[in-house]
């Protein structure tokens, strides 16, 4: 049985709780967070052991991976406390919300050997990753272009009273959505070399964005743009996009599906003729041991048990892949501050030695 | 617990409303081609009616705003509508969802709490939170989601699949047994279970006492979002006591309809099929392979 504790019980925590509880290699040992209300109540009808505070729990009992999912400003320093006591770490997104903090936070959990994934579902969803694997075999040729976009109804109209509607918890629309399609794209593309244009938007939020639109630079010429508004109530729920043009086609995947288009001479790829071809989530999905909400969100702790399992320090997601992500979204936020960022020498990793960081 | 004198009898075909709310498990293009179709009260009465002509007289709905105003048409002609019935569906999670990223866990519930006018439900509303007692929230939020369906015929209100398939995951077996009693008692209604996850539903019914339970789930032949594995479906489908209804029959239509429905009926314990048709044709075609493939006896 592998020992889990769940920091945090929002939205994200709750329903990691209820998934991760379900895996049958899994024991939940603690569920741990500040504000009462939600922790007793479990702790009344679930038998869960609960704590308001880390450090106790970590004291009480013996913990072989955290989830967390507490507000972003927090998760420094729990994922830290985490890697000191050799605990494997699987941390919602954003990592954190300075680029250079996130390169350190991996630095240091490869040093010390600790698991880490952060949650960016996606890469878990077979239209997604089917995506990956036509870019792997240059399906549509040399990549010249990315269309990301993500939209959603959160935020419509000028109220809200949570961390999310706060930019220095790391709420808005940036940390909350548009990280989604910003991660697929260093998935599929790498380190951003340079980001420009970045429009950071209000429509109702008065102290955070509602919307992100910037175009960004990747080595060899390859270029994105990055269109998202979580204000958008023509859309039931969040949508992720993403369109690829090549030389040889262009590829259009969301969860549900995906449409890819392949001229003559585009090389051959099994199942994938000339012209279109369209394939759904019902033959791109795995199916999953329990489903809450969508197969990528068990099958991504599924991953991460098996990773704590077999001890595997890199795999997808880890804090190594996550601080890219963190890296580009600091780059957009210095570029509609007016700062000039011109590629990631601006902000190269330090290798200070964080625990003298305070 | 106590059974109803006697149960429900549930129709072979009831009418889903996905389509209705841009719901498409296949595709966005096609889930925005049905909102744009079904923004108007009357193409989604059309559908129902054609529906209802063919025998299809069941409704399995949402608490959407928007089925208020289905609600309201019913009402309105009780003899065009006679024997229509509601099996409403609650809570439209979205709606909840949504407030809780605005509001936080506790201004969601609050927020969804009746209020005005409704002193008792303010009292008991504010006397739950205060006592941490799930009893008094969980009644209080199932009757703010049934009012709009007063003085009509709910023989069956479920509880939606992504609150069921979140309290399986927690072990919060003691509000399946609260759902169940408060349906039976305030509504006389049958309590019934939508899940992703069939074989751990059972499981968690059984632990809350709840018996012989209504359970809705995916069940389709390419074993699409059959969490735990169709072998496992079959094994409780063959050796469990519920009242099974399936969803999801045509795996979105990745299954041509006579070999999805010949599927279906060849499994047991299988009492109906909900779909969500949008056309006269697949409404008509889907009814009568039913009733060729499955006819009631009774």
């Amino acid at each position: 049985m592998i020992k889990v504790a769940v920091v945090g019980l929002g939205k994200m925590g709750i329903s990691h709780l209820a998934m991760i509880r379900a895996h049958p290699a899994v024991s939940v040992v603690a569920v741990i967070d500040p504000a009462g209300y939600v922790l007793d109540v479990l702790g009344k009808y679930t038998g869960l052991a609960t704590y308001k505070d880390l450090t106790r729990a970590l004291e009480d009992v013996d913990i072989d991976a955290v989830i967390v999912a507490t507000p972003t400003r927090l998760h420094a320093s729990i994922v830290r406390q985490a890697i000191d006591r050799g605990i494997a770490v699987f941390c919602e997104k954003p990592l954190t919300l300075s680029a250079v903090e996130s390169e350190e936070l991996a630095a240091y959990a490869l040093d010390r050997g600790a698991v880490t994934q952060v949650g960016y579902h996606n890469r878990f969803v077979g239209a997604f990753r089917e995506v990956k694997r036509l870019l792997e075999t240059g399906a549509i040729g040399r990549v010249t272009h990315y269309h990301a976009e993500a939209y959603g109804p959160v935020v419509l109209r000028s109220r809200g009273a949570t961390w999310r509607s706060q930019r220095a918890e790391g709420g808005g629309s940036l940390y909350d959505y548009a990280a989604h399609p910003l991660d697929l794209l260093a998935w599929y593309a790498g380190p951003a070399e340079s980001v420009g244009g970045t429009v950071l938007g209000r429509i109702f939020s008065e102290s955070t964005e509602d919307e992100v639109y910037a175009t960004i630079r990747y080595p060899a010429g390859v270029h994105a743009q990055l269109s998202v508004n979580w204000s958008d109530e023509s859309f039931r729920k969040m949508t992720t996009r993403m369109t690829v043009t090549g030389t040889a086609g262009r590829i259009y995947a969301d969860r549900q599906e995906i449409q890819v288009y392949r001229r003559e001479t585009a090389p051959a790829v099994d199942g994938y003729d000339a012209g279109w071809t369209v394939r759904y989530t019902t033959e791109l999905t795995e199916p999953v041991r329990f489903y809450l909400r969508g197969e990528e969100y068990s099958a991504q702790l599924d991953a991460f048990v098996a990773r704590v399992h077999e001890g595997a320090i890199r795999g997808l997601n880890d804090f190594s892949s996550a601080a890219v992500t963190d890296r580009t979204l600091e780059l957009l936020t210095r570029d509609a501050a007016g700062e000039k960022v011109e590629g990631t020498a601006v902000i190269a990793p330090r290798r200070r030695g964080l625990r003298r960081r305070k | 617990m106590t059974m109803p004198a006697r149960a429900h009898v549930m129709k072979r075909v009831l009418l889903g409303d996905n389509q209705f709310f841009g719901v498409n498990h296949m595709s966005e293009e096609k889930a925005r081609a049905q909102a744009m179709r079904f923004q108007g009260i009357d193409a989604v009465m059309e559908v129902i009616d054609t529906a209802y002509d063919t025998g299809i007289t069941t409704f399995m709905c949402t608490t959407h705003d928007r089925v208020a105003d289905v609600v309201e048409r019913v009402r309105a002609d009780a003899d065009r509508y006679a024997g229509f019935t509601f099996y409403p569906g609650m809570p439209y999670a979205h709606k909840y969802a949504d407030a809780v990223t605005e509001s936080g866990m506790l201004g969601a519930v609050r927020r969804f709490l009746p209020e005005g006018g409704l002193l008792d439900a303010a009292v008991r509303g504010g006397r739950s939170l205060a006592r941490k007692d799930v009893e008094g929230l969980i009644t209080l939020l199932v009757d703010a989601e049934m009012a709009m369906f007063r003085g009509l015929d709910t023989p069956v209100v479920w509880l939606q699949n992504v609150v069921v398939d979140m309290l399986i995951g927690l072990r919060f077996t003691d509000a399946f047994a609260i759902f169940a009693r408060h349906v039976r008692s305030r509504y006389g209604a049958e309590p019934g279970f939508i899940t992703m996850n069939l074989p751990a539903a059972l499981d968690t019914l059984e632990d809350a006492g709840v018996e012989n339970p209504i359970v809705c789930s995916n069940i389709n032949k390419i074993g699409f979002r059959m969490s735990g594995g169709i072998e496992a479906y079959q094994r409780v489908l063959e050796t469990r006591s519920f009242r099974a209804v399936a969803m999801s029959v045509f795996a979105s239509g990745a299954i041509p309809p006579r070999e999805a429905l010949e599927w279906i009926f060849a499994q047991p314990r299988i009492e109906s099929i909900v779909f969500g048709a949008s056309s006269a044709a697949h409404i008509r075609g889907t009814k009568a392979l039913v009733d060729e493939l499955a006819p009631v006896s009774d």
